[in-house]
C-alpha cells in the first residue's frame, strides 16, 4: 500500500464498508451466447434500438460480448470477451465529471447519478473499457414492451450517460433482506441479471470482503487477470484465462 | 519644423478616415448583414431541432463521444488568441508596427470567445441543465467538480473573456470620447456612457497608460494558460494519443498559428472594404507573414516531435491511431491538413517577394484556417475512434445538423464582427496618431 497517510486512510475507509462487490468472468466457460445481454436489457430498462440505430452505433448494451478471431483460415477460432463496467477502484471516469454525476460508493460500486448528468460525455471518453453508454435520444418501447419495465430501475431520458450498475437494485434488496434478519448477506444470495441467466455459469458475483465467498477463492486463481491491468484502474471484475491457453 | 507641421495637418484626416465606417453605411453592408442573418437563423433552427429531438442528431456515437462541436470549440478559442497575441505581445515588445493591427485583432478575440462559449452548449446532452456547471449555492449543497479539466476550462475561459473585454475596452476609451464628440443622435449617449468622462487631461492619459501597461503582461499570461488548459482537456484523459505532455504548448502555438492567419484575412478584407491602404500597408502584411512563418516552423517542430515519438515507440494503442492517420481511414484529411498548415505556408512565406503580396498572404491565411480546423478534428476523432479494445473501433463524419450549426455559427461570428465594425473604430485612432508623432520625433 501507499505510504501516503491520506491515501492509506482513504483505503481503509473503502475497506471499512461491510461489502465489496466483485464479479468473476470465467472465459473458459463463456460460449458467447449473449443470454447475459438480453437479461441485462430486461432487468435494467435499457432502451431498445432498432436495426438502423444499431448500425449507426447507437445501440446501448451494459454488457456486451466482444468477439475476436484468432488464427488464419481454416484454423480460425472465435474468442469471446464479455465486457461490462469494471467498477474500478481508481476509475478514470470519476474525476473528469464536472458535476459529480459519476462517483464511487463505499461498497466499491462506480455509480452514475442520472439526475445530475448533463451529458458532457467526458467519462465516456476516459473509460478505457468503453463501458459507458449514452442515451442519444429519449427511450422508446413498442407496446407491449413498455408494460414489462422494471419498477425498481429508473428509466433514463435522452442526453444522459449510463452503464452497468452490478444490478444495484438487487444488491440493495438483498442487503435489506439480510438486515431484517440481522445477518450479513450470504454468498450467492445476490445475483445480477447477467449472472443469473448465464447458462454455463461463466459469471460469478459476490462479496470480496467475505474470505469464504466464491469470488474471493476464484480471484486468487492462477488464471485470474484484470482487463488492461497496466492502466492501474484496479477493476472489481476479475477475468479467468481460458484453460486451453 | 515642416515635418511637425504635416503631422499636425494629418490628424483631422486620420479622424475622418477612421471614423467614417461608423458614420456611413452602404447598401452592400445591409445586404451582407441580411445574408449572414439568414445563415444564423438556419443554424439556430438546426440547434432547436437538435435540442428538441436529441443529441443523436449529430453523427456522434459510441465510442466517439466528442466530435465537431468540441473541435470547433478548440478552433474558435484558437482564433481568439489572435488579438491577445498580436496586441499583447507586440505591445509588450514595443513593436511600433502593431498600431493599425491591434484593434481589429482584439475585436476578433472578443467575438471568437462569444462564439466559443456557444459550442459548449451545442455539445451538452441536456443543455437545459447547463447551470449544474456553475458554482452556485443550492439546497443540495452540490458543488461542481473542480478536479475535472472541464471545470478548469470553464474557469479559464470565463477569466479570459472578462480580461480580454477589459483589455479591448481600455484603449477604446479615448476613441469612444472622440466618437462622442463627432457623432450625433442616440449613439452619442451610448458613447458618452462608454467614454466615462474622458476629456484627455494629462492625468487621465497617465492613468490609462499605466492601466494598459499593467494589464498587457497579465493578459498574455492568461492567453497562454487558457489554451494550455484546453490542451489539458485532452491530455489529462487516458485516451491513446491524447495522453501526451506536449499537448499544452502545442495547443498554444496552434492557436496562435490559426489566430495570426485569421488576422491576415481580417486585415485584408477591412483594408479593402474601408480603403485603409494609408494605414494598413504592405509592411504590416510582411511583418505578419514573418510571424506566421515562425509559428509554422514552431508548430511543425512540435508535431514532428510528437509523431516521431509515437512512431518509434510503436506502443500498440498509440500506433493504431497514427496508422489511421498516415495511411488509414483518416489519411486523406491528414495529408491535406499537413499541406495546409505546414507545407503551403512554408514554401510561400519564405519568399520575401511573396510576403509583399497581400492577396497571397490572405489566401495563405484562409488555407491555414481550413487546415487548422481539420487538425482540430483529427486531434479529437481518430484517438476516440481507436480505443484499446479494438472490437469497438469506429468512424465518424459530422451530420447535416452538425454542419448546419457549424456554418450558422461561423455566420454569427462574421455578423458580430461586421456589427462591431460599425460601432468601434477598427484602428485605434489615438494610438495611430501617437505612432505618427513618434515617427516624426525620431
Amino acid at each position: 500500500m501507499s505510504q501516503d497517510p491520506q491515501a492509506t486512510e482513504e483505503y481503509s475507509k473503502k475497506a471499512a464498508s461491510p461489502y465489496k462487490w466483485e464479479m468473476v468472468v470465467d472465459l473458459d466457460r463463456c460460449s458467447g451466447c449473449e443470454a447475459c445481454v438480453v437479461a441485462c436489457h430486461a432487468e435494467n430498462n435499457i432502451r431498445i434500438s432498432g436495426e438502423e440505430e444499431a448500425a449507426e452505433g447507437r445501440a446501448i448494451n451494459w454488457i456486451r460480448i466482444e468477439r475476436y478471431w484468432e488464427g488464419d483460415y481454416p484454423n480460425v477460432k472465435a474468442k469471446f470477451l464479455p465486457v461490462m463496467c469494471q467498477h474500478c477502484d481508481d476509475a478514470p471516469c470519476e474525476p473528469v465529471c464536472p458535476v459529480y454525476a459519476s462517483y464511487h460508493t463505499p461498497e466499491g460500486l462506480n455509480a452514475q447519478v442520472y439526475n445530475r448528468c448533463i451529458g458532457v460525455r467526458y467519462c465516456g471518453n476516459n473509460c478505457p473499457y468503453v463501458a459507458r453508454q449514452f442515451n442519444w435520444f429519449d427511450p422508446h418501447w413498442d407496446e407491449p414492451l413498455a408494460e414489462q419495465l422494471n419498477p425498481d430501475v429508473t428509466v433514463r431520458s435522452g442526453g444522459v450517460m449510463e452503464k452497468c450498475t452490478f444490478c444495484v437494485q438487487r444488491i440493495r434488496s438483498g442487503k435489506e433482506a439480510a438486515h431484517k434478519e440481522g445477518r450479513r448477506v450470504r454468498d450467492g444470495e445476490i445475483t445480477p441479471a447477467c449472472v443469473q441467466s448465464c447458462p454455463t455459469s461463466a459469471l460469478i458475483f459476490g462479496d470480496r470482503n467475505d474470505p469464504d465467498s466464491r469470488v474471493s477463492h476464484l480471484k486468487k486463481s492462477r488464471r485470474g487477470f484484470h482487463l488492461m491491468e497496466s492502466l492501474g484502474t484496479h477493476p472489481a471484475v476479475t477475468y479467468l484465462r481460458r484453460l486451453s491457453e | 519644423m515642416t515635418d511637425r507641421q504635416t503631422v499636425w495637418e494629418e490628424m483631422p484626416k486620420i479622424n475622418r478616415d477612421l471614423l467614417s465606417p461608423l458614420q456611413t453605411t452602404t447598401w452592400t453592408y445591409y445586404l451582407w448583414v441580411g445574408v449572414l442573418s439568414c445563415f444564423v437563423a438556419a443554424g439556430a433552427g438546426a440547434w432547436t431541432y437538435q435540442i428538441q429531438t436529441g443529441i443523436g442528431q449529430t453523427d456522434l456515437h459510441h465510442p466517439i463521444f466528442w466530435g465537431s462541436y468540441i473541435a470547433s470549440f478548440v478552433y474558435w478559442i484558437g482564433v481568439s488568441h489572435s488579438g491577445t497575441f498580436i496586441s499583447g505581445v507586440l505591445r509588450l515588445t514595443n513593436a511600433e508596427w502593431r498600431r493599425p493591427v491591434t484593434r481589429m485583432a482584439e475585436l476578433m478575440t472578443v467575438v471568437a470567445l462569444l462564439v466559443t462559449a456557444l459550442f459548449v452548449f451545442y455539445h451538452l446532452g441536456r443543455v437545459w441543465r447547463f447551470y449544474y456547471l456553475i458554482p452556485y449555492p443550492n439546497q443540495r449543497e452540490l458543488w461542481p467538480n473542480f478536479r475535472s479539466p472541464l471545470m478548469w476550462d470553464a474557469t479559464a475561459i470565463f477569466t479570459y473573456a472578462t480580461a480580454s473585454t477589459i483589455y479591448i475596452y481600455l484603449p477604446l476609451i479615448p476613441d469612444f470620447a472622440l466618437a462622442r464628440d463627432r457623432i450625433q443622435g442616440w449613439r452619442k449617449t451610448v458613447y458618452r456612457w462608454l467614454a466615462i468622462g474622458w476629456h484627455g487631461s494629462q492625468a487621465q492619459w497617465r492613468t490609462l497608460e499605466m492601466a494598459i501597461r499593467i494589464i498587457t503582461p497579465l493578459i498574455v499570461m492568461v492567453m497562454i494558460s487558457v489554451h494550455s488548459i484546453v490542451g489539458f482537456d485532452f491530455s489529462m484523459a487516458l485516451v491513446p494519443a491524447w495522453h501526451s505532455t506536449i499537448f499544452a504548448p502545442y495547443f498554444v502555438v496552434g492557436a496562435v498559428h490559426s489566430g495570426l492567419a485569421m488576422v491576415m484575412i481580417g486585415l485584408y478584407v477591412l483594408r479593402k472594404v474601408y480603403h485603409l491602404q494609408n494605414y494598413v500597408r504592405t509592411e504590416h502584411f510582411e511583418k505578419l507573414g514573418k510571424l506566421l512563418l515562425v509559428t509554422t516552423l514552431l508548430l511543425a517542430y512540435m508535431y514532428f516531435a510528437e509523431q516521431l515519438t509515437i512512431w518509434y515507440g510503436k506502443v500498440p494503442d498509440h500506433i493504431a491511431v497514427q496508422n489511421s492517420l498516415l495511411y488509414g481511414s483518416y489519411a486523406v484529411p491528414f495529408w491535406f491538413m499537413v499541406s495546409c498548415i505546414y507545407v503551403i505556408p512554408l514554401v510561400t512565406l519564405v519568399w520575401p517577394r511573396f510576403r509583399q503580396w497581400p492577396v497571397g498572404l490572405m489566401m495563405v491565411g484562409l488555407i491555414i484556417n481550413l487546415g487548422m480546423y481539420i487538425e482540430r478534428m483529427l486531434i479529437i476523432v481518430p484517438p476516440l475512434a481507436h480505443p484499446r479494445l479494438s472490437f469497438q473501433w469506429d468512424e465518424y463524419f459530422p451530420s447535416m445538423i452538425e454542419l448546419a450549426i457549424l456554418v450558422g455559427t461561423l455566420a454569427l461570428a462574421l455578423l458580430l464582427y461586421s456589427l462591431a465594425v460599425k460601432f468601434v473604430p477598427v484602428i485605434s485612432i489615438w494610438e495611430e496618431k501617437l505612432g505618427k508623432k513618434h515617427a516624426q520625433e525620431h
